[in-house]
């Protein structure tokens, strides 16, 4: 057992991390845990933009962002968290620029913006231009300039160490255990400031834009220590995966102008959102696309829709709309270079010769470890803060996207909720002392790594794991209702025997041993699919992402809260004891867009 | 259709050298990725099969292998693209020591990238205003291309030069001053320039020409490094 010590440990080295790490680095002894290469991370993959109200190209205000990201989130974000969000925004991605990133550039030299989903000015109601972007390949760019940035001011990495457990003394948090991936030896980090970055969970469904690491790990190991999670039921489907793979087809390709067609050839989001149509909020493109499968409007009765961005189609609508803006394939090819290549390789399309096959995806948890707009984890619907716990990123619920996350509001969470953590950890270091180690700290989590590594049952973990996504899938994804779920949630339970008692896993070895470890993570999407589905059973009422065709209302009167959901013994107990933010004076309307 | 695969394996705590494994596999389109096929034996017959993956569609570069002979990412490489009707061969990529089947050390790897200042030395202080630094949209064309590295080493581990000497700092090393050295906001042009005027920088490439083709995100890798030793030969910009 080696066991390490600094002041301050991140757990993930997405964009959160980093931002956290660079931020604590520079006033405590700080460590970076990560089970990829930092620049592996899925930050990397993010395409479009990170909204920041700047108003480079016309006029724009953080207030329209605030709004327009409570109104997305479908008035279940935090408004105060909201307001944080939209005014740090723009400092902090201009403190990119100064870092380095290599943003696109306007004709005058400053940084470009685009339109994307949701993204409005409040008084026309029109889309607006707020989206900072690289081509579509933003959020490398993010990754990079951020690894970079750590490279220079020596921020110390443990890369490839794999985190299985947070270290609780009561109350208290006192460290980390990770595994050596490549060694496979146990590695404690005792600290006295942790902060979580550890992403999202797509991976709990078969169709997903996430990384095969993206399962979830830092919630389990929070659920597993007895802390609570939040509005886990909410989970965003990505209206636009390529077909049938799931890859995300950034909704910047809708902001230069794609639209959705179905096989009646039309435009079907005019019927869903008059005003703003193909730049309607996520989870409202997502259901029309499933509506119109089901009316049997699918490509060829299929289960996928076109989205057509040839300069033909995209003019012809633009001229409709009475614009002058006209674009032609270099355009197109500039702006989405990465998107012609996904299409390209995966789908054999060339998107400015051929509409593009879609449909929905597992993208984004809106929903996780409970925090407030200091990134301070918290235990309870009462605010009591965790002191040294803290958490960023997608991992974290703010929350500032409450039921439904507007597009380019992650990356810009990450930066500002990352730096939030970092700046928290730093000042927490200065006065706080050790937490001490609890009695052989690791001993639990080795029991279980070795139990896993010698377990020699009948069932892989890939088909348990493969069950366990399609079930999500069909019965805790875009539409939602009681008995469907009630199945899963049985289902859910039962896989969960099978992983305990009839778990086969080949490898036995220590070096490098990923059947090992990707089992460890199958066993963290069991325990946070249960949670979710176990949510989502229980909130009656349709808000953003979760929508139940048994309650398709809102219903403001009995759910304007956020879901706890807290371990109890082998359950758990679901409160709606959070209460929802309004400090900005949104009250709660009707969805029209 | 049924595909096979030769993959070559390595165990450090069991095998005295590597060997070959074989593996079939039914059930295959011609439209999946290799990483599929590789997850479907890890998966469905191996699971002590080892490589490494994440994003799946490219971007992350966790999975540079040779394929067939050649440096490619799994993920992208699609049987259609491939000769796939004997048996398709799977080996890590050289040059990097091998920990584990399909896994290599990149610690050297990152080294060589460390040593050339990745990142952004500002020319200019921080612009009163609070605002960003501009650039002109030719300004930032002109670096644009070596901004796409994900850093897979497909370009270094395809070179010669770097099999023949691990010290030389190899391709994707290059590529990464490049785009700083070529950032007109940047301002620590000549001490990169420094850097890989050394014996073991640019000079070490004797334009085979591996690099770019081998280059999944399309870099044109050797134009690359010919700008920099370009930029070498005629002193400072
Ligand atoms: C394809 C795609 C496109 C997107 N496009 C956009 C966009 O245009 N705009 C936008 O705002 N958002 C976008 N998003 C969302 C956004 O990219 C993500 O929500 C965000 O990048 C998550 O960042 P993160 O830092 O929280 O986590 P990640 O970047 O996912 O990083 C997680 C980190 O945690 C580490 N980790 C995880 N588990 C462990 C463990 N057990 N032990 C040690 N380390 C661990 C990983 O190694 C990794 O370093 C997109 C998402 C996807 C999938
Ligand atoms: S798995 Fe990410 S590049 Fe292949």
């Amino acid at each position: 057992m080696h066991i390490h010590q600094f002041d301050a440990v991140v757990v993930g080295a997405g964009g959160a991390g980093m931002m956290a790490a660079l931020y604590a680095s520079r006033g405590a002894r700080t460590a970076v845990i990560s089970k990829l290469y930092p620049t592996r991370s899925h930050t990397g993959t993010a395409q479009g933009g990170i909204g920041a109200s700047l108003g480079n190209l016309e006029e724009d205000r953080w207030e329209w962002h605030a709004f327009d990201t409570v109104k997305g989130g479908d008035y279940l974000s935090d408004q105060n968290a909201a307001k944080v969000l939209a005014q740090e925004a723009i400092e902090a991605v201009i403190e990119l620029e100064w870092m380095g990133l290599p943003f696109d550039r306007n004709d005058d030299g400053t940084i470009s913006q685009r339109r994307f989903g949701g993204h409005t000015n409040n008084e026309t109601k029109k889309p607006v231009r707020r989206a900072c972007h690289s081509a579509d390949r933003t959020g490398h760019m993010i990754l990079q300039t951020l690894y970079q940035n750590c490279i220079k001011e020596n921020v110390n990495f443990f890369d490839e160490f794999h985190a299985v457990d947070l270290i609780m003394n009561g109350d208290r948090p006192a460290g980390v255990v990770a595994v050596s991936i490549d060694t496979g030896e146990l590695h404690i980090f005792h600290a006295k400031a942790i902060t979580f970055a550890t992403g999202g969970w797509g991976r709990m469904w078969s169709t997903t834009s996430n990384a095969h690491t993206l399962t979830g790990d830092g919630p389990a190991m929070f659920w597993r220590n007895g802390l609570p999670l939040q509005d886990m039921e909410f989970f965003q489907f990505h209206p636009t995966g390529l077909y049938p793979l799931g890859v995300l087809i950034t909704e910047g390709v809708r902001g230069e102008g794609g639209v959705l067609i179905n096989d009646r050839g039309e435009r079907f989001m005019e019927r869903y959102a008059p005003t703003i149509k193909d730049l309607a909020s996520r989870d409202v493109v997502s259901r029309a696309i499933y509506l119109e499968v089901r009316e049997k409007r699918g490509i060829k009765g299929k289960e996928y829709v076109y989205m057509d961005v040839r300069p033909e189609t995209v003019n012809r609508y633009l001229a409709e709309a009475g614009e002058s803006r006209r674009i032609d394939a270099d355009y197109v090819r500039a702006k989405l270079p990465d998107i012609m290549d996904f299409c390209k390789i995966y789908a054999g399309v060339d998107p400015v010769e051929s509409p593009i096959p879609i449909a929905p995806t597992a993208h984004y948890a809106m929903g996780g470890i409970p925090t407030n707009i200091h990134a301070q984890v918290i235990r309870d619907g009462k605010e009591t803060v965790i002191p040294g716990l803290y958490a960023a990123g997608e991992v974290a619920c703010v929350s500032v996207h409450g039921a439904n996350r507007l597009g380019t509001n992650s990356l810009t969470d990450l930066i500002v909720f990352g730096r939030k953590a970092g700046q928290q950890m730093a000042d927490y270091c200065r006065h706080a002392d050790f937490v001490p180690l609890p009695d052989n700290p690791a001993g639990a989590i080795e029991a279980e790594l070795e139990r896993i590594r010698s377990s020699k049952g009948k069932q892989r973990p890939y088909d348990i794991r493969k069950k366990l996504r399609s079930e999500m899938m069909d019965k805790v994804g875009v539409f939602r209702q009681e008995d469907m779920m009630a199945e899963a949630l049985e289902t859910i339970r039962q896989l969960k025997e099978d992983y305990r008692n009839d778990l086969a896993v080949d490898d036995q070895g220590r070096r490098f041993n990923t059947d090992l470890l990707e089992a460890w993570e199958l066993g963290c999407l069991l325990d946070i699919a249960e949670v979710t589905a176990a949510c989502a059973l229980e909130r009656k009422e349709s808000r953003g992402a979760h929508s139940r065709e048994d309650y398709p209302k809102r219903d403001d009167v009995n759910y304007l809260a956020h879901t706890m959901v807290y371990p109890e013994g082998d359950g758990l107990r679901i409160a709606y004891d959070r209460p929802v933010d309004l400090s900005l004076g949104h009250e709660p309307k009707e969805r029209v867009y | 259709m049924e595909v096979k695969l030769r993959i070559r394996r390595f165990n450090p705590e069991k095998d005295q050298k590597p060997y070959w494994g074989e593996y079939t596999l039914t059930d295959v389109e011609p439209t999946d990725s290799v990483l599929e096929l590789l997850n479907r034996v890890k998966w469905e017959q191996d699971g002590t099969l080892t490589l490494r993956r994440s994003c799946a569609h490219g971007v992350c570069g966790s999975d540079a292998m040779r394929i067939n002979g050649r440096n490619r990412l799994a993920c992208t490489t699609l049987l259609q693209a491939i000769d796939a009707s004997k048996v398709i061969q799977i080996e890590p990529i050289l040059g990097l020591k091998v920990i584990k089947d399909l896994v290599t050390d990149f610690e050297a790897f990152f080294e060589h990238y460390r040593s050339v200042m990745p990142y952004f030395v500002p020319a200019t202080p921080v612009p009163s205003n609070g605002r960003e630094r501009y650039q002109s949209q030719a300004d930032r064309a002109r670096f644009d291309d070596t901004t796409k590295c994900i850093l897979c080493a497909c370009c270094t581990t395809s070179c010669p030069s770097f099999w023949a000497s691990g010290q030389y700092v190899g391709p994707a090393a290059i590529v990464n001053a490049h785009r700083f050295i070529f950032d007109s906001r940047d301002g620590a042009t000549n001490q990169r320039l420094n850097i890989l005027a050394e014996p073991d920088g640019v000079w070490r490439c004797r334009t085979i020409f591996n690099c770019t083709p081998a280059c999944p995100r399309e870099i044109e890798v050797t134009r690359a490094i010919g700008e920099v030793k370009l930029a070498i030969q005629q002193g400072a910009r």
